[in-house]
């Protein structure tokens, strides 16, 4: 018998760079062996994964050497939605696009709507937008996750994943809510697994039990769009039992600032101030209203004052605290439309008190805060908390995830020892971030700012002179969706077809599946694509995408530019854009090269800068009006947000000595390089909690260039910019929304979160449409990337409809049935299979398994052509007609956030069938036929 | 499981042709003559090593199926490899001997009919060993095998040999009474099979997981979407309706009409006639039943997936 | 050869957590990479683009749906790969010798030169833990990693099986099941490490942590969890909160 070799020759080079397979952004080391990936493993000492690594990441081979990889620069030549195309050369395609791009920024820069989907650069990629000078750009965060992103900065400059995670180390409660697994998804469970390492309780909020709230102690069913609602009832009882920390209130938030109480008048519900400003409080002592920067103030949390103008004022807190303890929070008054009991909600509540107040966690570790009072220990509550997805697609979802907020900040917990904990480089209040930019839009010329930002009122809308028009296509930062810090993606395509407000001449978009799963209504976006006008020309009339792989948007778009696998390329995973630090040190990192790619493709990054540079944009040519970037990784090296700020903090200066603020180092990536790819800079112990008033906190981001100086950052449990617009609805300011959105701006915007029924279920007769659907992430699947990976696929290669026992009954479903779906947009037929461990009103699959026929260089015939499919075309970018003529976006009225989890829909048996439906004529492939099987790695075995 | 043709075709027709060596050692008449005894030995030995050829069929490798002789100490399938070599080489010399000499030497007959029945038995005990599939895990099967395996050969040497002298009778009655008797064998095993379930055998879903004490256990999602090698080759599942009408199937070719058949070489039919259709319906009636034979057993594998 | 030792030195095996797993299948593709490139042939798969996706893989996750008498049902994810038997029917069984236990360390592998790919092995395993390739037409199965553990080539740390080293959830261990000091013996011994299908009489060296009990299993009695009031009512209460904070 042959001896086992059990010492074999592994790899020739271990290369370190940063995993793509989503959006997480792990270490990765790869190993090659003869040119080749021969695999790839976590590295041990990155911040994000240390070590571990996911199905995807593992999986990165396959989508390497995906055989759907665009191999060249395509022209189209059939039909839009054909598939049908010629190879260009680069250069073809670059004058191409120039040409086409340069025509708008002559003539009229808000006809190029750029939108970049899982885009890792949009630092690059809005600077770049910006210097073109169109009001039109965003990434994809307006259909994701934006209430979550929205609601956090603005009530305590911070939100969950890249901005803050829970204090795993020493939590001693957990609660998750409506987490997607492609999330932040290693770090939780990496998490996870130290909580039950230590006993900890967790608790999983989700209407399926699977993945993480499998795991969880105790589950909470929800029905789905009702987590504010059960979160204010939790509240209600924490508020009830006098459960919550007023030191930590008084102290760091605006819970004793008072509200002025004058009905009818411009400043009704506006926060009290003096002529500086400064918000009022009541004084405990005096009984007057003083600054609360007072020096010997007491401030009150209840109680009226006289402002002594006829106005009177009452502090938030009793504001808050009038709201929350209404019976109609109460956990039995809640318990119907959450479906949670109200035992459950009285024992978590329970929970929460127990952890928070009688399991106070203390760190010896003295430090001063910003007025300059030193603080011998660091106390905590030690409750946290992690919510994603679910929470935010709602059209209710900014609110609850405020709501969430108002939870974690009344015990006390926000950025404490066993609490949740700010990721640097936040905190990053409203008081240092940007205002929305686009309202000069003018012929080649830039804009003066960055697109996104954050509107404090009215007045900071991007709307035309009439106060009423949206500047953006996708209506972002108008009356539609004030607040709508990400864009709004979801509505560009709907938006640009049916003109409103104005059409387009150039859409160029990267890496975003409009034309299939990262669309709502699917069909109709692909109609809208192909639609044209009375001359005969294409509605939108010309469309620039960029992919690197065949994907169903492919063959939708006139031009196409082929990227590179997340291997072949350079990206900076940039404090300037989405960071990927650790609450105790401040990290970034470098995604290069490690193979060289052996087709025609270029990074997509470094296309954009020729482009850029062909334009002449500012910023991307020198005075002569050449290039000044060779390419992204010299960009990385070289460009200057601001002085002495780039894309990567590390190793700057000319020596690599300075951290943060620094020239640039012409040596700087290969820094990275040794470094295994990343960098990372420890937060000094005294700076690592309580970094919303930590003075040392302070000092450490501003010699970094984190921010500029100290900033004021008192959490916002009411939140007066919402109060603002509130006035305008209620026609109180000059800016006033248009009439037919007054009434949404009023109800949606109160300054103290609060629960509404999700849109579409409102407008609908819950008769008809009595059951919830919703999507589910696969934890070994990235949105539709997955499908081309040979070992993924068969994973998840179909996904049934997971349906509740009880409606399986009421409708004679059983296993292996097909079945209707239903709603007021559309219908599927689709396979079912019955579960009980999901919320009995809700229908579930998992997320953007289903694919195109002829797609993704798969088999027409592929089951996940066949039997895959998407929610997708049961939702509608729309809401249902009201009868009022107007076009409403299904999305929250206040971000503008995609309202994908609203979806209502009833069920009914099918008759057997053998293939889902609806079904689209199988796609051309735009690359070579796939080989049939796979055998990876026979050279090395 | 999954019925493999290969595999059906080998354990039915080398089943009939080792027990047919087997009734050539123990001196079952046959027609004078060496061309005679070339073309009976002959039936047997292809029947015989068609099966072994054809079980071939199904390696991943057969061009090493020699190493396939060494496990014997331990390897029911390595001990059937060797008892059939030592079988036909035995059977070849016996045979030898016979043509040349046109007698049959008994002890050597006798010794050739015991290696035989062992390559049955051990044909049989290839998967009467599987703990893992409960239906065939019992004595029943080796059993089922040597009474199927005796009762088609004896069929076939009835329709080939010169028995005759014995008069139609006899004949008749003992080849009804070797087909009764493997038929009830059968029926036995069948009883048996009801009641081992996964769940007699502590493999059903509760134990497979060991999560029975939490509550009642259900397969939910499948780690791969699609078909899988498992799910193929142990996760093959036939409905009972269909299964029901197979056996019948099984029953009337392969014991009825040999039987009948039976009934009208004793009212005068030709025994080579009666007795090669009767042969010929058995062995068709025995694919039938060897096809169920695999299609039906339940492996504990099953429990570990949907019964879907 | 296939008869097993009497006795082997130690028994290295896995011992998964499956009130931790979250069904992630890292540790699936983890495998999968490290030995399509690694111990024997590649773990092919056949019609990989097309209607029939079908590959070879030693690891692979159910899930189970727990309807439990008390409480809501449960989810369970659940990791099956080779569990090194010490009773392992399927090398005995083998006609060629490829199959084995060594006896140095337990471990159960393919020695696929010999492999004739009769699939009897895979029939003889209880739990599906071997598979044929469809490419390579050999049997393969979970080598525990045979080629790392021992590797020189890899740094000490990394010495363990490919689905121990990426689990992002730490449910799999790996160690020395034969030494009852080791880490994995101590936590089987702490958690009520069980065996899979015990009546068939394999003795599974790789053990399961069954999952903890759930807390919203009791039914309990309404309001026993509920805090109490505030004392003299909430603002009552925040009264006096503030005049303890001066």
């Amino acid at each position: 018998m042959a001896g086992v070799e059990t010492s074999p020759y592994v790899s020739d080079e271990v290369r370190q760079t940063t995993c793509y397979m989503c959006a997480c952004r792990c270490g990765i080391n790869v190993h090659l062996r003869d040119g080749k990936v021969r695999y790839i493993e976590g590295n041990r000492d990155h911040p994000v994964n240390r070590g571990v690594l996911c199905a995807k990441g593992s999986a990165g081979i396959m989508q390497h050497y995906s055989p759907a990889r665009l191999t060249t620069p395509l022209m189209r030549t059939g039909e839009r939605g054909e598939g049908k195309f010629r190879p260009i050369s680069w250069d073809e395609a670059l004058d191409v696009a120039a040409s086409w791009l340069r025509e708008v920024r002559h003539s009229d820069p808000r006809k190029l709507a750029f939108f970049t989907g899982r885009d890792q650069s949009q630092s690059l990629t809005g600077w770049w937008a910006q210097q073109f000078g169109t009001p039109n750009f965003a990434a994809h965060g307006g259909f994701c996750s934006v209430n979550m992103a929205t609601a956090g900065i603005y009530t305590f400059g911070g939100a969950f994943w890249e901005f803050g995670s829970p204090d795993w180390e020493r939590t001693e409660l957990f609660l998750l809510f409506g987490v997607a697994e492609d999330h932040d998804s290693n770090p939780i469970k990496l998490g996870l697994a130290h909580l039950k390492e230590r006993g900890v309780k967790v608790v999983g909020v989700n209407p399926v039990r699977t993945g993480y709230n499998a795991v969880a102690d105790e589950w909470v069913g929800i029905t789905p769009g009702t987590d504010g609602l059960f979160v204010a009832s939790l509240i209600h009882e924490l508020l009830r039992a006098g459960k919550v920390d007023t030191d930590y209130l008084l102290r760091y938030t605006n819970a004793a600032w008072l509200v002025i109480d004058n009905i009818g008048a411009t400043d009704h519900g506006l926060i009290a101030r003096d002529d500086n400003g400064t918000p009022l409080v009541l004084d405990r002592g005096s009984s007057t209203a003083r600054p609360s920067d007072a020096p010997d103030v007491r401030p009150a949390l209840k109680g009226r004052v006289d402002l002594g103008d006829g106005r009177s004022a009452t502090p938030v807190f009793e504001l808050l605290a009038r709201t929350y303890l209404d019976p109609r929070y109460a956990p039995a008054a809640t318990a119907e439309e959450t479906g949670v009991s109200a035992a459950q909600t009285e024992r978590i509540a329970r929970d929460i008190a127990e952890a928070a107040f009688e399991r106070t966690v203390v760190v010896e570790q003295p430090w001063t805060d910003l007025k300059g009072e030193r603080h011998e220990r660091m106390v905590g509550r030690p409750v946290s908390v992690h919510a994603m997805r679910g929470i935010s697609a709602h059209s209710n979802g900014f609110q609850t995830c405020r709501l969430l907020h108002l939870l974690q900040i009344l015990i006390g917990s926000i950025d404490v020892p066993g609490g949740y904990r700010f990721k640097p480089p936040y905190p990053r209040p409203i008081a240092g971030q940007p205002r929305p930019h686009g309202k000069e839009s003018h012929a080649d010329a830039p804009l003066s700012g960055p697109h996104l930002g954050f509107p404090r009122g009215p007045e900071d809308l991007l709307l035309e002179d009439d106060g009423v028009t949206p500047i953006r296509i996708d209506k972002g930062f108008s009356w539609d969706a004030p607040l709508s810090a990400h864009g709004l993606m979801h509505m560009v395509i709907a938006n640009a077809h049916a003109h409103d407000p104005y059409g387009l001449d150039v859409l160029f978009m990267y890496m975003a599946n409009m034309a299939w799963n990262s669309s709502m209504n699917t069909g109709g976006v692909m109609e809208m694509l192909t639609d044209r006008d009375d001359s005969g020309a294409y509605r939108i009339p010309k469309i620039i995408y960029s992919d690197a792989y065949a994907s169903e948007m492919v063959a939708y778009a006139d031009l196409i530019l082929p990227d590179t696998t997340y291997l072949e390329r350079h990206d900076a995973i940039s404090l300037l854009d989405r960071p990927i630090s650790e609450p105790d040190a401040m990290c970034d990192a470098l995604r290069w090269p490690v193979c060289e790619p052996d087709r025609e493709v270029r990074g997509f990054q470094s296309v954009l800068l020729d482009l850029g540079a062909r334009l002449g944009l500012p910023g991307m040519v020198d005075d002569a009006g050449e290039p000044l970037y060779r390419d992204y990784a010299d960009y990385i090296v070289n460009h200057q947000r601001k002085p002495g700020i780039g894309p990567l903090a590390g190793w700057r200066g000319p020596d690599g000595a300075d951290t943060g603020r620094g020239e640039p180092n012409p040596d700087q990536l290969d820094r990275y390089r040794e470094n295994g790819g990343f960098f990372m800079d420890h937060v000094p112990e005294e700076a690592r909690y309580f970094k919303h008033a930590n003075a040392a906190w302070a000092d450490w981001a501003t010699a970094r260039g984190l921010q500029d100086g100290p900033v004021e950052n008192v959490f916002q449990l009411y939140l007066e910019p919402l109060r603002r617009f509130q006035l305008a609805a209620e026609g109180h300011l000059d800016l006033a929304p248009p009439q037919h959105l007054k009434a949404q701006i009023r109800d949606h915007f109160t300054p103290l979160p609060i629960w509404y029924p999700p849109f579409e279920g409102a407008r609908l007769d819950t008769v008809d449409y009595p059951l919830h659907a919703i999507t589910q992430r696969p934890a070994a699947m990235y949105h539709s990337w997955g499908s081309q990976n040979a070992w993924l696929r068969q994973i998840h290669g179909t996904n049934p409809l997971f349906v509740p026992a009880e409606v399986c009954d009421a409708a004679g479903l059983e296993d292996g049935d097909w079945a209707f779906v239903i709603s007021s947009h559309g219908r599927i037929r689709v396979p079912v299979q019955r579960m009980h461990a999901v919320n009995g009103k809700t229908l579930w699959t998992w997320n953007a398994i289903g694919k195109r026929a002829g797609a993704w260089s798969l088999s027409p015939e592929a089951p996940e052509a066949r039997r895959g499919f998407l929610l997708n075309h049961l939702i509608n970018e729309l809401l249902p007609p009201r009868g009022d003529g107007r076009r409403w976006s299904n999305s929250d009225p206040i971000t503008g956030q995609a309202a994908w989890f609203d979806l209502r829909v009833r069920i009914e048996k099918a008759p057997p069938a053998d293939h889902a439906e609806p079904r689209f004529t199988p796609l051309a492939s735009p690359v070579e036929k796939p080989p049939r099987n796979v055998v990876y790695g026979s050279e090395w075995t | 499981m999954h019925p493999a043709v290969s595999i059906i075709f080998f354990t039915v027709t080398s089943g009939a042709g080792f027990g047919m060596i087997a009734l050539l050692g123990l001196g079952f008449p046959m027609p004078e003559g060496w061309l005679a005894a070339f073309l009976v030995s002959a039936l047997a030995g292809v029947l015989a090593v068609a099966g072994l050829i054809s079980s071939t069929l199904h390696l991943g490798h057969p061009e090493r199926a020699l190493l396939a002789f060494t496990q014997w100490p331990t390897s029911w399938l390595s001990r059937e490899g060797v008892l059939a070599v030592a079988t036909m080489v035995a059977f070849g010399i016996y045979v030898l001997v016979w043509m040349v000499t046109g007698s049959r030497v008994l002890l050597l007959g006798i010794a050739i009919a015991a290696l035989a029945v062992a390559t049955i038995y051990s044909t049989a005990m290839i998967y009467g060993q599987l703990r893992t599939v409960p239906a065939w895990h019992t004595g029943l099967t080796p059993a089922v095998y040597l009474g199927f395996a005796f009762a088609s050969a004896l069929l076939a040497a009835t329709a080939v040999g010169a028995a005759t002298a014995l008069g139609p009778l006899p004949l008749v009655v003992i080849a009804i009474l070797a087909v009764v008797v493997a038929w009830a064998i059968k029926f036995a095993w069948w009883r048996r099979a009801e009641t081992a379930t996964l769940a007699s055998i502590g493999a059903g879903t509760g134990p497979a997981t060991g999560l029975s004490s939490l509550g009642t256990v259900r397969p939910f999602e499948p780690p791969h979407t699609g078909p899988t090698y498992l799910t193929r080759e142990m996760v093959h599942r036939i409905g009972r309706k269909h299964a029901r009408v197979l056996r019948i199937i099984a029953v009337v070719l392969g014991g009825a009409i040999p039987i009948g058949l039976a009934l009208l070489g004793w009212l005068g039919l030709p025994t080579p006639l009666w007795a090669g259709l009767a042969f010929a319906a058995m062995i068709s009636g025995l694919f039938v039943e060897r096809w169920l034979f695999f299609a039906e057993a339940e492996h504990s594998v099953a429990a570990y997936y949907h019964p879907h | 050869m296939t008869a097993l030792p009497a006795l082997t030195e130690a028994k290295l095996g896995l011992v998964i957590d499956l009130d931790t797993c979250v069904g992630c299948h890292a540790c699936v593709v983890s495998c999968k990479e490290w030995n399509t490139g690694g111990y024997g042939a590649p773990l092919g798969d056949r019609d990989a683009y097309g209607d029939t996706p079908e590959g070879a893989w030693l690891n692979r996750i159910h899930s189970y749906e727990i309807s439990p008498e008390n409480g809501p049902a449960e989810i369970v994810h659940f990791p099956k790969s080779c569990l090194h038997c010490d009773d392992a029917p399927c090398v005995t069984v083998c006609p060629t010798g490829a199959s084995y236990k060594r006896s140095e360390d337990g471990i159960v592998l393919v020695d696929e030169d010999r492999c004739i790919g009769c699939g009897l092995c895979a029939w003889a395993c209880p739990y599906g833990a071997r598979e044929m390739d469809p490419v390579e037409k050999v049997m393969k199965k979970c080598t525990l990693c045979v080629d790392r553990i021992y590797n020189d080539n890899i740094p000490e740390e990394d010495r363990v099986p490919a689905c121990v080293r990426t689990c992002p959830a730490n449910a799999r261990h790996f160690g020395d099941l034969a030494d009852p000091e080791s880490d994995v013996s101590q936590l089987v011994a702490a958690r009520g490490g069980m065996d899979l299908m015990p009546a068939l009489g394999t003795k599974p060296v790789n053990k399961y942590l069954p999952p903890r009990r759930k807390a919203d299993r009791d039914s309990g009695t309404p309001h026993a969890d509920r805090l109490p009031d505030a004392p003299g009512g909430f603002l009552g209460w925040l009264d006096a909160t503030l005049d303890r904070l001066g």
